[in-house]
């Protein structure tokens, strides 16, 4: 056990080592960084100092050490905008996102889970054919468009909803059934398959052969071991839930990471875009560890190897 | 024959390309032509709806149907260019990683891990905001975005058929590795790739267009829909269908490939669930 947490850890670890290379390397290869990371009325003194100070003089590789070095020290650096350490900025706005994320895939599961089990109990009615129509219709609309949708409607329309910003729950439930309609698509898709799968076993056979009353067998036998693998995908809905949130975010001026990382990019801000890249990477190679812990405790036959 | 939704599917999609290759022919208007006098007029069918203008005018007077119809085409080039782009790449590193297993595969598979590991949308923003948006890069993003699909898919049926007897006959008679992949192996692959590839521009269009809506994918005035629905956010409260019809066309374009792409699975490969 201790060594698989391990190994994760370090598979985790290989991730934001990954991302923070790629980043890192895009933002100076693509020209000379002084003028991604200075502001455009720097006079030429000021790049060459920026330039020697940052160690822009040196090899990319003694800058690569250099800057995992501080990284490791929790130094991302400077913004240029807020001319103050990037980290504390980009950590202020996390729970932010935590919230809306969390908060899309709690709408998503709660209507994926009952939709899907119907969809499969009732295959080939009526009502499994309108829910996977409408899980491709949710698959195949644009996250932003949405979101505008959402607005237009509850908003403008009807003026139930406050378009954008943050606050008490009136807030939240546009822009978490916004970015969780996909997933919530997603995962439907995805119980209904598992449930499928799960009733042409025996035990559930046995079970209705047993004469026990179809809710017992459905959530008792059938659904439980359908979870196991949704619990997988939770992992990587997070991840599309934190991407998700980018463009989410943006729309409905919600003060998270994805806007924060969409204005620093047009504020050519790049200390903050690669300290949020790098946090996100973070989040989620923590997330992606908590949920295969999850599952190991849920489906006590996984062994950690 | 195509299922009910494969045949919807195809009519979208063929609808589309039509559109696309006959987008002068077709648009009502010039989709760059301005007319201040003209501008914000609701679509025909309403009370003040600008005659001409089927689906009503944008902020700055131009035709919303014809930047609709034109737009067609930045999609449609985009999506299928960057699966063009992405898919030779990456089910050759994928048949190369299965097939000479070792180094390469790990640090091919690796890398893949960290990709998939990621949530593609940040790390495309960071590079288009680096290299500055424009159709080519885009192109490039997302192919950067695509190739790990095609190059796993590809390792795994090169695992699973390395040891088969005909591949061992033909490696016996001498041929060489980039005859066998090529000859033996890659057919062998075809139709789930077939597959993810058509699910992959659907998803490759869906990219672009948020890339455009955020301003960092095609730039104005050309039309695109994902930089329309950026431009009418702007007059939500007085110009719903600004932001409504763009939205429109992208779903409905991706619902189709879509469906396409579930008809395919069904006809080719059984066995692959939902992608």
């Amino acid at each position: 056990m201790r060594r698989y947490i391990v190994r994760r850890l370090a598979q985790a670890l290989l991730v934001v080592f990954g991302v923070s290379l790629v980043v890192f390397f895009v933002i100076r290869l693509s020209g000379d960084p002084t003028f991604l990371l200075l502001s455009a009325d720097a006079t030429e003194a000021d790049r060459a100092r920026f330039a020697h100070e940052q160690g822009f003089d040196r090899p990319i590789h003694v800058q690569y050490a250099a800057f995992v070095g501080r990284a490791l020290r929790g130094d991302l650096g400077r913004s240029l905008r807020y001319r103050q350490p990037v980290l504390p900025l980009v950590l202020e706005r996390l729970p932010a996102t935590l919230e809306l994320a969390l908060a899309a895939l709690v709408v998503s599961l709660a209507v994926a889970i009952p939709a899907g089990v119907v969809s499969a109990v009732r295959r080939n009615t009526a009502y499994d054919n309108l829910t996977m129509l409408g899980a491709l219709f949710g698959q195949s609309m644009p996250v932003f468009w949405l979101g505008i949708m959402m607005i237009l409607i509850f908003s403008v329309r009807f003026e139930l909803l406050p378009t954008s910003g943050r606050g008490g729950l009136a807030h939240l439930v546009l822009p978490a059934l916004t970015l969780g309609l996909y997933s919530t698509a997603r995962v439907t898709r995805l119980v209904r398959a598992g449930m499928l799968d799960v009733i042409g076993q025996d035990y559930i056979r046995t079970a209705w052969a047993k004469g026990l009353p179809d809710r017992r067998v459905i959530f008792k036998h059938a659904l439980r071991n359908t979870l196991i693998p949704v619990v997988t995908i939770v992992g990587l809905e997070m991840g599309t839930l934190l991407g998700g949130a980018v463009i989410t975010e943006t729309i409905f001026a919600w003060p998270g990471l994805g806007r924060l990382a969409v204005t620093a990019i047009f504020q050519r801000d790049y200390p903050l875009v690669q300290a949020v890249v790098l946090v996100t990477a973070m989040v989620f190679a923590i997330t992606n560890l908590l949920v295969d812990l999850l599952y190991g405790w849920l489906d006590p036959r996984i062994r950690y190897t | 024959m195509p299922t009910r939704a494969g045949a919807i599917g195809l009519a979208i999609v063929v609808l589309d390309l039509v559109v696309a290759l006959f987008a002068p022919a077709l648009a009502p208007h010039d989709p760059l032509d301005q007319d201040v006098t003209r501008r914000l007029l609701p679509p025909a069918w309403l009370a003040g709806g600008g005659r001409g203008h089927l689906l009503g005018t944008d902020q700055l007077g131009r035709d919303i149907l014809s930047r609709i119809i034109h737009g067609s085409r930045v999609s449609l080039v985009i999506g299928f260019l960057s699966v063009g782009v992405s898919l030779p790449v990456g089910v050759a590193l994928g048949l190369f990683a299965g097939y000479w297993s070792g180094r390469f595969d790990d640090v091919t598979m690796r890398i893949a891990d960290v990709q998939l590991a990621f949530p593609f949308i940040l790390l495309a923003i960071t590079i288009a905001g680096v290299l500055g948006p424009s159709p080519r890069n885009v192109v490039l993003i997302l192919a950067v975005g695509g190739w790990v699909v095609y190059a796993r898919l590809a390792r795994s049926q090169v695992l699973s058929l390395r040891e088969k007897e005909f591949i061992e006959a033909a490696r016996s008679l001498g041929g060489g590795t980039g005859r066998i992949l090529l000859r033996h192996v890659l057919p062998n692959v075809v139709s789930p790739i077939i597959v993810v590839a058509t699910f992959a521009v659907a998803q490759m269009i869906l990219l672009e267009s948020s890339l455009s809506f955020l301003g960092l994918g095609v730039q104005p005035p050309t039309p695109s829909w994902g930089a329309m629905l950026n431009d009418g956010r702007a007059y939500i409260t007085v110009a719903w269908w600004l932001t409504t019809f763009p939205g429109v066309a992208i779903m409905l374009t991706v619902l189709g490939i879509n469906f396409v792409g579930d008809w395919l699975r069904d006809l080719l490969d059984p066995r692959l669930q939902s992608v």
